[in-house]
């Protein structure tokens, strides 16, 4: 779904093409994050396809963009929620690999102590406020965490992510319009990736453009190029300044790709869709995007680009390696954090 | 001691806990300028302002979850659903997000809120709005059930509720909100888990919670008139359940009869009596009885509705039947 960037308000239109500004330090980083979320993704799927990992999981395998560009934009005392899809926004926030690997194993390591799982990471240090895995459920408590941040008096911003077909559950409009009325500091990313599971956006949308819906609400929206650092991280910075100093809401919708399927019980393209398209759209691959403008900079070369990719490998074998022999939690731990004090 | 309808010590303890702890704040459909669709929050946004009694859209799914959200990071929501029949529009936010937070993130982040407003039937207001929905909410763990009868219940329970870290479902009687009663002046808590013998006896226990409170103590004193002595334990927490006082009560009288507004289909009385059944099985010399309202939407017809519904005739009468009276 990479396509048109356009920004309007009311009517106006807006041009938000992206102007790279980055030193070669912050290229490099960025690349060493995108390979890290790719390759944490394709280390997880082997580790599924092991039965080391059970239950749902849900890759981020080509929309890698969008969490290093967002993240990139926020300070460490912003809030973040996101879906069930977020084991890249995770990686990108920050989590070590390690304690989001022995999640996924389950194991007592994790960074929910092996009770969340794939769908439920938390890191409440950084926080990163939970992977929440009922379409759309996150939508009210990231606004939640706005208001909250409003009420307190304080400049944080909240930032929620979801699929776009979480755009058309009610948790959705009632969460913007709440935002639009009380001018909260929320921003809204919402991730079009084309399919919600395995309807095309086509069969379950009537209005292709879903950032217009944030117009109901006199809110402000950006449709962004995903698949593209730079492009997400500017837009990003807009709706970051404008939450933090206007306490104002955003919608940014990200149109991006996933190249795999919706979730590990799904084959790569499915019964719904094309592998040519697939194909088609891996040659907007983000990590090739980036590393295509680190190398025209003069920034690196292949043998470079090689050696961070090889780096993110060693770094996402540990990672494995560590939730192998991480313990399972006590059967004790059963009863425990249900409830604050006791059972 | 004040006498205070069970609203305005609804009131009493909202205010109280606002003066006490800036971070509550009560949010819900006509909260503020309306003052309350059953005036609970009289006054309140006069007091304190727009910033803590916020009117919402009618939007119960977004406005719960906005709570949750802000409970995640520190506040202490109070809100305000008008009544329990439309908070099944944020079912998904009370059960998959308050409920479940603190587990899934492995006790990392708590929700310290409050979901409150009346539940139950009123007069011939039909299926969709006469409902009592305890044993929903009441068979999640990470929730707890609160469900005062009383106005002194009412103020003591609610500040308990709203100190409490865990998500409350508070749950008030839709006609208790003017009945009156004794409250006691000032800071006084009610502890949340803790049931409470209403009327004591030696023949036969009557468990009741909520609006049946009232109803079994009319019955006892029915039963009273034919030398009948009944003991009334008041559950006042559904979730979790005070069982301690229901076996000491029942090791008593040996009797039981359980009371409650509900269905009958895995209703709180059925948790009583398996509670009952596989700990003091011995002290019973009967069978327990389940007292409740009939098995069907409520009808507006009133006398199909009077037939529906639980009173002291039919509590009386299940008492009999335990004592082998009837």
């Amino acid at each position: 779904m990479s396509g048109s960037t356009a920004s309007k308000k009311k009517g106006s239109k807006r041009p938000a093409k992206a102007t790279p500004a980055a030193t070669e330090e912050q290229c490099r980083n960025w690349y060493h994050q995108l390979c890290l979320l790719r390759r944490f993704e394709e280390k997880a799927a082997e580790a599924y396809s092991l039965g080391k990992i059970g239950g749902f999981c849900h890759l981020y395998i080509g929309q890698e963009a969008v969490g290093v560009g967002v993240m990139a934009s926020l300070r460490e005392d912003d809030y973040i929620v996101g879906s069930y899809r977020e084991h890249g926004l995770a990686l990108a926030r920050g989590v070590p690999p390690r304690s989001i690997m022995a999640e996924l194993y389950g194991k007592a390591d994790g960074c929910s102590g092996g009770k969340g799982g794939s769908m439920h990471l938390f890191d409440a240090d950084r926080n990163f406020l939970g992977g929440h895995g009922i379409v759309g459920g996150q939508i009210p408590l990231g606004t939640g965490m706005a208001f909250a941040a409003k009420y307190h008096g304080t400049d944080q911003v909240s930032v929620s992510f979801f699929g776009e077909a979480a755009a058309n559950i009610g948790s959705f409009h009632e969460s913007l319009n709440m935002a639009a009325l009380w001018k909260l500091p929320a921003v809204y990313i919402l991730e079009n990736n084309g399919y919600g599971m395995g309807t095309a956006i086509a069969r379950a949308t009537a209005s292709m453009d879903l950032f217009h819906r944030a117009y109901s609400y006199d809110m402000e929206a950006e449709a962004v190029d995903g698949q593209d650092v730079f492009a997400v991280k500017d837009a990003m910075e807009r709706a970051v300044e404008r939450a933090r100093t206007k306490s104002e809401p955003t919608l940014l919708e990200m149109r991006t790709y996933r190249y795999v399927g919706h979730s590990m019980s799904d084959a790569a393209h499915g019964t719904y869709r094309t592998k040519d398209e697939v194909e088609e759209y891996r040659k907007r691959d983000p990590l090739v995007i980036m590393a295509a403008f680190m190398k025209k900079q003069g920034m690196t070369d292949d043998d470079g680009l090689k050696a961070i990719d090889d780096e993110v490998k060693t770094e996402v074998q540990d990672a494995m390696d560590y939730a192998d022999q991480s313990p399972d939690p006590p059967l004790e731990a059963l009863y425990t954090d249900v409830y604050a004090e006791g059972g | 001691m004040l006498t205070l309808t069970y609203r305005d010590a609804l009131n009493e303890a909202l205010r109280e806990e606002m003066q006490r702890d800036d971070r509550v704040f009560l949010m819900g459909e006509e909260v503020a300028e309306y003052d309350g669709a059953y005036k609970v929050s009289r006054g309140l946004l006069k007091e304190f302002g727009p910033k803590r009694v916020v009117d919402t859209p009618i939007a119960e799914l977004g406005f719960t979850g906005l709570g949750v959200g802000a409970a995640m990071v520190g506040l202490r929501p109070v809100i305000e659903v008008m009544t329990w029949n439309f908070a099944l529009l944020a079912i998904d936010q009370i059960v998959n997000s308050a409920a479940k937070m603190r587990y899934m993130s492995g006790g990392q982040v708590g929700v310290p809120m409050v979901i409150r407003g009346p539940n139950g039937s009123a007069l011939q207001l039909a299926a969709q709005h006469s409902q009592a929905f305890e044993a929903w909410y009441a068979h999640i763990p990470g929730l707890k059930v609160v469900m005062p009868a009383t106005p002194a219940d009412a103020k003591g329970l609610l500040k308990s509720a709203i100190r409490d870290d865990d998500p409350v479902v508070f749950m008030e009687g839709e006609m208790l909100y003017n009945l009156k009663g004794e409250v006691p002046e000032g800071d006084i808590t009610v502890p949340i888990g803790a049931a409470d013998v209403k009327r004591t006896g030696s023949d036969v226990t009557i468990v009741c919670h909520s609006k049946t409170v009232a109803q079994a103590l009319k019955a006892a004193d029915r039963l009273a008139e034919e030398n009948i002595s009944a003991e009334v334990v008041d559950l006042r927490t559904i979730r979790p359940m005070d069982t301690d006082t229901i076996f000491t009560s029942v090791s008593k009288t040996n009797r039981c009869v359980v009371a409650e507004e509900g269905w009958p289909f895995a209703g709180v009385g059925a948790q009583v009596v398996d509670y009952i059944q596989r700990n003091i099985f011995d002290e019973l010399d009967a069978p327990v009885i389940r007292v409740t309202g009939a098995d069907v939407p409520m009808p507006y017809n009133k006398r199909l509705e009077k037939e529906a519904r639980v009173d002291p005739a039919k509590i009386v009468a299940a008492a009999k039947r335990v004592l082998y009276l009837e």
